[in-house]
């Protein structure tokens, strides 16, 4: 079994005439969170686009799990075992909050314990089980989106940027889950530019900027050190502290 | 600086989602405005009931162009040549069985119809599989292309037509017991127009309950709204897609049959000449609603009738017009899907 959950190896990846990965090499540690930082249009949510197959590496390798993804297609990648929770959240809108878990549970039925353990720590999706999810607040619709990505244990989840536009109280249950999913050894790769929320998180950290990745440690290291956190992230990271 | 959000945040109540009802007031709204114009209550009924027949058989038509369209961004201007082909090939059963359709037994009527519209469903069903894999599958996310290659396709379709039936149109007589009127008081209602109805009326509660009580259902409701994200919970759209084509083709093979009876007459042309009308119908209903298509569907129907009858000589841009005065008050049309 590989040590790691899933490696970009000197991956590049286009979008028309954009040349927007410029040799990305990343490690996510299996059972570990890695948070991906870095500023807007530093390539971090194409990053997880290229992982999940959504946009293809013009070069490089991407392992998931040893084996390699590079060329594989969304609904592959997603049956190996990867989530994906987009930045958007994706949310289907005409669904009810129960019919956009049914289609993420792809084995039948959600099971009833899982859910029990989800409403745990989101209650709102229970109480608004039968609710189209079009009508849910932002911090619902995160919930669900997250809701929907463990709905069914997966390997590895890609979380891009939660917290966004988020209310405190909800980010405080976005971090209850994260926990618990770090608890029960659950691989993530979460993008973020709120430091603060992910400072106390994280196991390792990534930070990208123009396409590449320009430093990579363990979270606490970089916590602790604030002219390293200066120097890599700059004014940003003052104003999320 | 942070600043204090209620914890009760993530479980607020929420206002509830109501029906969207305005649409669906403009059909009776639409209907008694025409009332006093028309006059004669015996009338409005003949015209309403006609109305209604020609809006279901629409709807059969334009129905799986709308989920083609919302699932895949497809615009297949060929979609004409199902019909046009579901109709010539019923032929192929009704023709040879004119004894049966011709026979005082509803039973033989029924069979002999059954059959040639289980052909022309599968035959379309086949042809609409070929045509993706063939016409469209190579241009997708290519608008004018697609434009183009459909179209041409629905030519290359009705040469083919006329090389095997012939250049002449074929006359296509109701079966016996579809024949006639009923009389309701003083208004004569087509028996065939309530047959109409009635199918029209069951392909939309089959497609309801497929679309809300089936996880294909779900699917494709999901797959209008954000076909990526689909694919990102690991099913394949492609094929979803192919799926819905396949049945979109059924059905307007389905429509081509009961429109073909309805107009006693097929001609090779006939699928083009609808398709206006169609694409009216899907944008009046918004592209990927399967509901909108149902109400712009019976709109569009019985506004043609309605002008036909009180001003033929507006009668032919009276949907044009309608179509106008939609978009003005609704842009995305009248039931817009929620959009990626």
């Amino acid at each position: 079994m590989s040590e790691q959950m899933l490696s970009l190896t000197g991956v590049h990846t286009h979008i028309g005439q954009y040349h927007i990965l410029q040799g990305v090499d990343l490690k996510v540690p299996r059972g570990e969170l890695t948070v991906l930082l870095g500023r807007n249009g530093a390539g971090k949510t194409t990053t997880l686009r290229t992982t999940m197959g959504l946009w293809h590496a013009s070069r490089g390798a991407l392992l998931f799990d040893g084996n390699d993804i590079t060329q594989a297609a969304t609904p592959d990648i997603s049956c190996a075992g990867i989530a994906y929770v987009p930045e958007n959240m994706g949310i289907f809108s005409d669904l009810t909050v129960r019919e956009n878990l049914l289609l993420a549970a792809r084995a039948g039925e959600p099971d009833t314990a899982r859910l029990e353990w989800i409403f745990g720590f989101f209650p709102a999706l229970k109480k608004f089980w039968n609710q189209a999810a079009g009508t849910l607040s932002g911090g619902q619709k995160q919930m669900l989106a997250i809701a929907r990505a463990i709905v069914e244990p997966r390997k590895l989840l890609l979380v891009d940027e939660p917290t966004k536009g988020l209310a405190p109280a909800i980010i405080q249950s976005l971090i209850t889950a994260f926990r618990e999913l770090k608890a029960m050894e659950t691989t993530i790769l979460l993008v973020e530019q709120n430091f603060s929320f992910v400072k106390s998180l994280g196991d390792t950290v990534a930070v990208m900027d123009d396409g590449r990745i320009v430093h990579s440690g363990r979270m606490d290291e970089l916590a602790e050190d604030r002219d390293l956190q200066q120097k890599l992230l700059g004014l940003s990271l003052d104003t999320h502290q | 600086m942070t600043t204090t959000t209620p914890a009760a945040t993530a479980d607020a109540e929420l206002p509830r989602l109501r029906l969207d009802t305005p649409p669906l007031l403009v059909l009776p709204i639409l209907a008694l405005l025409a009332l006093p114009l028309v006059g004669s209550f015996p009338t409005w009924v003949t015209l309403t009931i006609a109305g209604l027949a020609m809006g279901m058989m629409i709807f059969i038509m334009a129905s799986g162009l709308t989920l083609v369209f919302g699932l895949m961004d497809v615009l297949n201007f060929g979609h004409g040549a199902f019909v046009s082909v579901g109709a010539f090939t019923a032929t192929l059963v009704l023709l040879p069985m004119q004894g049966w359709m011709q026979a005082d037994s509803v039973l033989m009527n029924l069979t002999a119809l059954g059959l040639a519209i289980a052909l022309a469903m599968l035959v379309t069903g086949a042809l609409g599989w070929a045509f993706e894999r063939i016409v469209v599958m190579p241009v997708y996310g290519q608008h004018l292309k697609q434009i183009l290659i459909t179209m041409g396709g629905m030519i290359v379709a009705e040469q083919m037509i006329h090389v095997v039936w012939g250049p002449d149109q074929i006359p296509l007589p109701l079966p016996t017991s579809f024949r006639g009127v009923i009389l309701v008081g003083d208004a004569a209602i087509e028996k065939y127009r309530l047959i109409a109805v009635a199918v029209g009326l069951i392909v939309f509660a089959a497609m309801f309950l497929v679309l809300n009580r089936t996880k294909v259902g779900l699917l494709i409701r999901a797959g209008v709204e954000n076909g990526e994200m689909v694919e990102a919970l690991g099913y394949r759209i492609r094929r979803l897609f192919v799926g819905v084509f396949v049945a979109g083709s059924a059905l307007a093979g389905l429509g081509g049959v009961l429109w073909g009876l309805y107009k006693e007459t097929l001609t090779a042309a006939m699928g083009g000449d609808i398709m206006v009308l169609v694409f009216i119908v899907i944008i009046i209903g918004g592209l990927g609603s399967v509901g909108g298509c149902f109400i712009g569907a019976l709109l569009v129907a019985l506004v043609a009738n309605y002008t036909g009858f009180l001003a033929p000589k507006i009668a032919l841009v009276s949907n044009i017009l309608l179509m106008v005065a939609i978009l003005l008050w609704r842009p995305q049309g009248l039931y817009p899907v929620a959009k990626r």
